[in-house]
This record gives C-alpha cells, structure tokens and sequence, in this order.
C-alpha cells in the first residue's frame, strides 16, 4: 500500500475552487434561462400560416416601428445621460448638490404613468392647448397646429424622459471613478473641457454609458404600456396582438424571439464596446470645474429640465389628483398592495445583485467561452416583453410541479398540489430571471474596474476565491451594489405583465391597482397607487446618494 | 407574505380538508365583479379567491395542468370564450339554472361557456353635431358623408373583431372588407385609445360619431370629469344587415381541472340570479342576459333595440378571418 497521493496546487494553474464558481455559475445562468428556453420550446410549435399573412400585412411595419423607436430613445438618453454626468461629476454650478441625486427621480416613474399624466396635459382637452386656444381665440384643432402626444416622437419622448437615469448613473460613476485624474492630465496638456469630455472622459466611459444605453433600449422594446396608449405600433404592440386577438402563444413566442434577436444585436454591440477597453480605477476623487455666470445657470437649467419633465410635472399631476382623495385611496387596500410591493421588490434586489456577484465573479474566475456565452445570453431576459417571460415561468414551473406530484401520488398515495406555481417564489423568480440583466451589468461593469493585480496578489498571499471576493471585490464594489439593488428594485415596484400573470390568489401589488384604472382612463382613481410607487422609488433614490456620497469624500 | 406561499403552494390545503372555496381567474377588473362574489359569500358563506389578469389565463391553466387550483375563468368577451374551448381547458356543465335563465344564443350548445352579461356595441354620436336618425346602421359608417368624422379603437382590439367578425356571418367576406375599407377612409384619426377615449374625442371635436360599448355610457356618467363627455353625446344602436345591434357577452367557463366543481357551479347559478343580473345592470351597466330581468333605468332611457341574435358561437368562428381583414386593410395606420 502506498500512501494516498497529496494533491498540491500547481504553479500557474488555477486552482480547483475557482472551478466551483464557474460551475456554479453555469447553473445559475442555466436556471435564469429556463423560461427563456420555454418559450423557444413553445416557439418552435407550429402556428399555421400566421407569420405568412403577417409579413405581408403588418409585421414590416412592426419592424420599421420598432427601429425608429430604438434610435430615437437611443440619441435621448445618450444625450442626456451623459450630458448631465458630466456636468455633475465635474463641473461646479448652482443647485450641483441636489440636482445631482434629483437626477435619478424619474426612474420610479413607470412609462406608462407618465404617458397618461403628458396626454392629459397636452391633449386638445387639456389645460395647455386650452390655454393657447384662450389666448389667441382659435376655436377648433382644425385653426392651429399642435404636437400630437399620441405619437412616435411622442411614446420616444416619454421613454427618454424615464429611461435616461439608466445612462445618467452609470455613466456618472463613470466619470466620477476614472475620469478626475485622467482628465486633470488632459487639461494639463492643453485640451479644452469640452475637448476633454469627448476625446478623453467618453471614451473611457465608454462601457458603462454601453450599459446604460443598452438597458434603456431593452426597456424600450418591451414597453407594452405606452406604445399600446400612444397606438404606435412596435413588434411588443403586434405579439399582443398575435397573442390576445388570435390566440395563438405559439405566434407570440415567434415574435418574442424575433425581438431578442434585436437584444442579441444590443448585447453584442454592449459587449465589443467593453472589449480590450476594461479601464480599471484610480483612485477616484472630484476633479472641479468652477463654472460662472451665465454659463453656470445654463448648467443648472440643462440638469434642472430633465428632472423638471420627468419627475416634476408628473409627480405634481397625479399629487394634484391623489390628494383630493387620499383616505379614499387608504382604505381600498392600499397598505396591503404597498406592503406586496416594497417585500417583492427588496426580495427580487437582494437575489438578483447576490446572484449577479456570483455570476460576474465566476466569470472574472474562468476564461472559458462557453460561460461567456452562457452569461451573455441570460441578459436576453431583460429584452422581452414581461407577460411572455411569465408564460416562459409557467411552464417550467407547471412542468416541476406536476412532476413532484405525480412522484408523491405513486410513492406516497398523496398529492403534493402545485407547489411552486402561483406562489411568490415563482414571482421572485421571474423577477430575478427578468431583472438580471440590470444587476449583472452594473456589478460586472464595477468589477471590471477592480483590477486583477488585487487578485493575482490576494491570490499569492494564499486567499481562495471566496475571500478575495469578500474581502476585496465586495467593499470595493459597495457603490455597484447598491446601484445594481437598487434598478431592479425600482424595477420590481413598476413590474406589471408578470405580477398579473403569476400572483397568488388575491394578492395585488401597486402597478397592479394602478393598472386597473388606469387601463380604463380613470387617472385620478389610479393617481395615489401611482403616486406611492413614485414615491417609495425616491427612498432608494436617497439611499444611494448618500452611499455615492460618503465614497466621495473619503 | 410567507404565510400566503404556504396557503397557495397547497401544503395546507393539503392537509386539512378543502374549505369552501371557488377560485376564480378573470380578466375583468376586481372592482367591478367583487360586489357580486361579495353577496354570494354572504348568502352561502362560500369564499371567492381572486387572481385578476388582461393576459396569460390560458396559457396559466395549460401551465398548472391537472393540478390547476382554478375553478372558474370570467372574461369579458366571446372571444376569450372561444379560446379556452379550443385550448380544451374548459369542461361541459350545465345546471337547470342556467338551463332556465341564459338564451341558446349566448352559450355554448355543450356548456363549455355561459354569457353572464350582454353589452351592446353602438354608435356614439355627437348631441351637437349629428342630427337624431342621420346614422342608424354599421354599414353607414363607411358611406361617403361621413368622411374625416369616423374614431374607433383600435381595429384588432377584440370588440373591434368580434364586430368584424359579425358582419363576416351575416353579410360575407367581399362586402365585409369594403365595409372595413371605407370606415378606415372615415377616420378621422388614427385608432387609438380605448372605447370612452372615442367619446372624448367627440367630445374634443375631432370627430363626430364613434363606435363603442354600450356600458361605457353609465361609467362616464359617474365620473365627475367623464360626465361632460358622455353628455355631448347620445346613443344609436345601429342595424347589423337587418339582424339588429351587434352583442357581446361577458361570461364564465368551468376549467377542466376544477377541484371546486360543485361550488363554482353554485357560483354560476347565483351570477345569473335576480340578484346579480341587478347587480351587474346597477354597477356595470351591462344587460341582463337573463330574460325577464328589467334592465337599469338608465338602461332604459337609452331606448328600446333589438339586438342580433346570431349565435355567438357563430361570431367566434369568424373572428380569426376577421382579423386577417382587420390586417389586410392595414385599419390601424388609420385614414
């Protein structure tokens, strides 16, 4: 007999619990694809002849559409989003200090809230084209010529307003984690500010601002709520139509995979943008640019009208309504549907950043491309529209359950019933499934800033993976955690196709009591829901500033 | 929260016997339904469990197979009927209640479904600009006077089919599809927005007659904002080919897997009661399918009609060449 063989780690290879990650990784990634696997699987039934009379019909449109749309809200957001960062990370103007977390509000106002509060002002019955008609005695629409809210240009606007907070925070860590030092070097050697931001400060901010822009795309292409109220007929407003009109899901997932071939598009773009430029942070400090007079104030108005516009008027909109009613609003079950909501969307944050961590971690751990792949393609979820993700839950979920009770009928002589379907468990699951994509990028966008020589030196020193993960990466990353947390948080507050379809008997959520009325132009009977996800998305809002802040001044 | 995955993954109810219960999936609002499940629990004791979604019932029941906690589906058009006895998700019932209260033509010959409610889709016209008996038919809607004057919804919105769809039984393909040709001429915009929307829209100025659902009247009415719209315009109900005012039901199926089969058979039985069909006509404005139920006073003001009794069964097995018109027009882009 010889003595067992002692396994010692060989130099220059990775060692074995670094495979455990990846491997755990894998499943993760798998788990988070399942549904959109189910809905490939329901795809690939047959749906007759419906996607020949649709693509003489109506899908070209469709198409055309939804590009339009895309750019559209692609320019917005860019232009915005980074306009603002900059503006804030660096420059010294009035208002700087508030205006600098006042940016973030509109992301808890959900599009199709904002879309109601825009028509209502500025529709031929409202007080604004009332007001112009007083003013200058026109009688009818047919006197005078009015931006037509209900529109292409008009769903774009709505979205940009919502949406360009995605580009504004990540874009402004950004600026904030790289650009102080690199852009005081820029400055030195002569470049202009404004030279600096393009040439210099964008550039590095590059991946980041891909992720912000990319997230508000897949956003945009799975809104059902504002195309369906402006009748702008995008590929989400026609795989409604397949599906609800003709009833056929099998046509809807066809659809649903046309439009994440569009995602794979975004994601594909996101990721070269990233390639051979992961920039990783110096130590990050405020470079400040001390801006006065006229052009100080014109500062203050290009990061005031954004939050004006999309936080502002619609906040004020629905208070204007809400108020009247307010212990109205009280007593119909309220306090149960915010409860549902702030635990759904605190459970639905603290699983997907713990599992994004995982994820992004095992991905810094292992070279190999099937996992890339494997992880790249789990963002997809993100992209199409809810109430199909939800079905691809259904049926995994069903097909699990009916399984266990089948195995417990035969083994025990008892049914197990449905376990896991129509439970909040599903629910966390297709918000984790759904939301991923947001978490995952903010934290491997931060990870990516770590760099790997802290690693290779924790590494050396003899730590394993999960303690160089705990104590290096994670307080590294506090800032891209808690950014991460809070997007799908925020998120899960608005989520509205997937909580009807998968909620548990009598159990409402706000979005879902806004909705009802909502959906039935009754504004001022959904204004106070409406209003308490507004409000409950600013308690994040704060909650982050502050975090920002305190990393700010060390 | 915890306590409610507990009750809903069915480990208790595993347990202990089941309690009188019928769960219900619907795709109407809570608040409209939930006064009437609220007296049924109050006469019989049984409780209605709710889950309320405009999408994915089906394809929820397909999920859940055998073990599907629901009992019952209520959706508010025949079109949704239809589709959960094409997907074989509902099973035949019938009882000598329902036998008695509900017309051959708004159920299934084999009980698959049952109308609960009628609704009327009618021509909403302008008190200020359309003179009484100027438009009394769906076929004029696409004659030339009424050019630029025309709002609709949007045309593959199931109402929108389902009428369609009607025109298709009775008048045939051909003369259908010139009748969706010249009401998409007609339009004054692009269809958009949702049934009291086009009322609004009146209201507004942009066009003079509208097509919508006969309830819509009653809840703008009880809207103090709403109130001036519905006022500026008054009801037709407009001929269908001589067959009368196209109708439409809300109603119920009993799902395949139904552990709750006898209550939410039960439940059936009190929707179509006195009581209920008042309720309906009081809250919703919906008519009472049952006959010999007075519809609302304010039902009645409307005025008398005859209503079109094709089967609706008839009208659902149109809808999918309906659409197909509705695309082949390219009816939303509009005029």
């Amino acid at each position: 007999m010889t003595a067992l063989p002692v396994t010692a780690p060989v130099p220059g290879r990775r060692s074995r619990p670094g495979r455990a990650w990846i491997v755990g990784g894998a499943v993760i990634a798998a788990l988070a694809l399942a549904p959109l696997a189910a809905v490939a699987v329901i795809a690939a039934g047959d749906s007759g002849d419906i996607w020949g009379h649709l693509a003489t019909t109506v899908l070209p449109g469709y198409v055309w559409t939804t590009v339009q749309l895309m750019a559209l809200v692609a320019v917005g957001t860019l232009v915005i989003g980074t306009g603002t960062a900059w503006l804030v990370a660096v420059c010294r103007f009035p208002g700087r200090r508030i205006l600098e977390w006042a940016l973030l509000l509109p992301l808890a106002v959900p599009a199709y809230v904002i879309a109601y509060v825009y028509t209502d002002l500025l529709e031929y019955a409202g007080p604004v084209q009332t007001a112009l008609r007083d003013l200058f005695g026109w009688r009818t629409s047919r006197d005078y010529w009015f931006p037509e809210i209900r529109s292409l240009g008009g769903a774009a606007a709505m979205m940009t307003l919502v949406l360009y907070p995605y580009v504004y925070l990540l874009a402004r860590t950004a600026f904030r984690e790289q650009a102080g030092g690199v852009l005081e070097v820029a400055r030195t050697l002569g470049r202009g500010p404004w030279r600096a931001f393009v040439t210099v400060a964008l550039p590095l901010a590059r991946p980041a601002v891909a992720v912000g822009v990319a997230l508000a795309l897949m956003e945009t292409l799975n809104d059902f709520g504002t195309v369906s109220y402006f009748a702008v007929h995008t590929l989400t407003a026609g795989l409604y139509g397949v599906w609800l009109t003709m009833g056929s899901t099998i046509g809807a997932a066809q659809i649903g995979l046309v439009m994440l071939s569009f995602v794979a598009a975004l994601v594909m773009l996101e990721r070269r943008g990233r390639q051979g430029r992961r920039h990783h942070a110096v130590r990050p400090r405020t470079a400040v640019l001390p801006l006065a007079g006229a052009r100080a104030w014109l500062a203050t108005a290009a990061c005031a009208a954004p939050v004006v516009l999309g936080f502002v008027v619609p906040a004020s909109v629905l208070a204007g309504y809400a108020l009247p009613r307010l212990d109205q609003a009280l007593a119909g079950g309220y306090g149960t549907a915010a409860l549902h909501s702030l635990g759904l969307a605190i459970g639905a944050g603290v699983l997907a950043v713990t599992v994004a961590v995982f994820l992004a971690y095992a991905r810094r751990l292992g070279r190999g491309r099937a996992l890339h792949g494997l992880l790249n393609a789990t963002m997809l979820g993100y992209a199409i529209p809810g109430a199909v993700l939800a079905i691809g839950v259904l049926v995994p979920f069903g097909a699990l359950d009916n399984a266990i009770d089948g195995l417990a009928r035969d083994l025990f002589g008892v049914s197990t019933g449905l376990l896991l379907s129509g439970s909040v468990a599903a629910l966390l699951y297709a918000y984790v499934a759904r939301f991923l994509a947001m978490a995952y990028g903010a934290v491997d966008a931060g990870l990516g800033r770590v760099r790997p020589g802290l690693d290779m030196a924790a590494r050396t020193l003899g730590a394993g993976p999960g303690r160089i993960l705990g104590r290096i990466h994670l307080p590294l990353l506090r800032g891209s955690l808690v950014t991460a947390g809070l997007l799908v948080f925020v998120d899960t507050m608005k989520e509205l196709p997937a909580t009807l379809i998968l909620r548990p008997f009598d159990f409402d959520t706000l979005a879902v009591q806004v909705y009802q009325y909502a959906s039935d132009e009754l504004l001022a009977q959904a204004a106070p829901g409406a209003l308490t996800i507004v409000l409950a998305g600013l308690l994040p809002v704060i909650l982050l500033s502050r975090t920002l802040e305190r990393r700010d001044t060390p | 929260m915890i306590r409610t995955a507990l009750l809903t993954a069915g480990l208790v109810a595993a347990a202990v016997p089941a309690l009188a219960e019928v769960n219900v999936y619907t795709d109407r609002q809570p608040f409209l339904i939930q006064p009437i499940f609220d007296a049924f629990t109050e006469q019989t004791g049984t409780e209605v469990n709710v889950v309320f979604a405009k999408s994915g019932i089906a394809e929820r029941l397909e999920a859940e197979g055998a073990n599907s906690p629901a009992d019952l589906v209520i959706t508010s058009d025949i079109g949704h009927l239809n589709d959960l006895v094409e997907r074989g998700l509902a099973q035949p019932v019938t009882t000598e209640t329902l036998e008695a209260a509900v017309p051959d033509a708004y159920r299934h010959p084999e009980g698959l479904w049952w109308g609960l409610t009628k609704r009327a889709r009618v021509i909403y016209a302008s008190r200020e600009r359309v003179p009484e008996g100027a438009i009394e038919t769906y076929g004029a809607l696409a004659g030339p006077e009424w050019e630029g004057r025309v709002c609709t919804r949007a045309g593959d919105h199931t109402y929108q089919v389902s009428l369609v769809a009607a025109h298709l039984a009775h008048e045939g393909p051909e003369a259908t599809r010139a009748w969706l040709e010249g009401l998409k001429n007609n339009l004054a915009r692009k269809p958009q927005g949702n049934d009291r929307a086009q009322v609004k829209a009146i209201w507004q100025g942009e066009c003079d007659v509208a097509l919508g659902n006969s309830y819509y009247m009653g809840k703008m009415l009880e809207d103090p904002e709403q109130q001036e719209w519905a006022e500026s315009v008054y009801i037709v109900f407009p001929d269908l080919a001589g067959h009368g005012t196209h109708m439409n039901v809300s109603g119920a199926a009993v799902t395949k897997a139904a552990p709750h089969k006898a209550d939410a058979l039960a439940l059936l039985d009190f929707m179509v009661s006195d009581t209920a069909q008042d309720l309906y006509a009081q809250r919703n404005h919906e008519y009472p399918v049952k006959e010999g139920v007075a519809p609302s006073d304010l039902l009645k003001s409307w005025g008398d009609f005859t209503g079109d009794d094709i089967p609706l069964v008839e009208v659902a097995g149109n809808r999918d060449a309906a659409l197909r018109l509705v695309h082949e027009v390219d009816y939303n882009s509009g005029p």
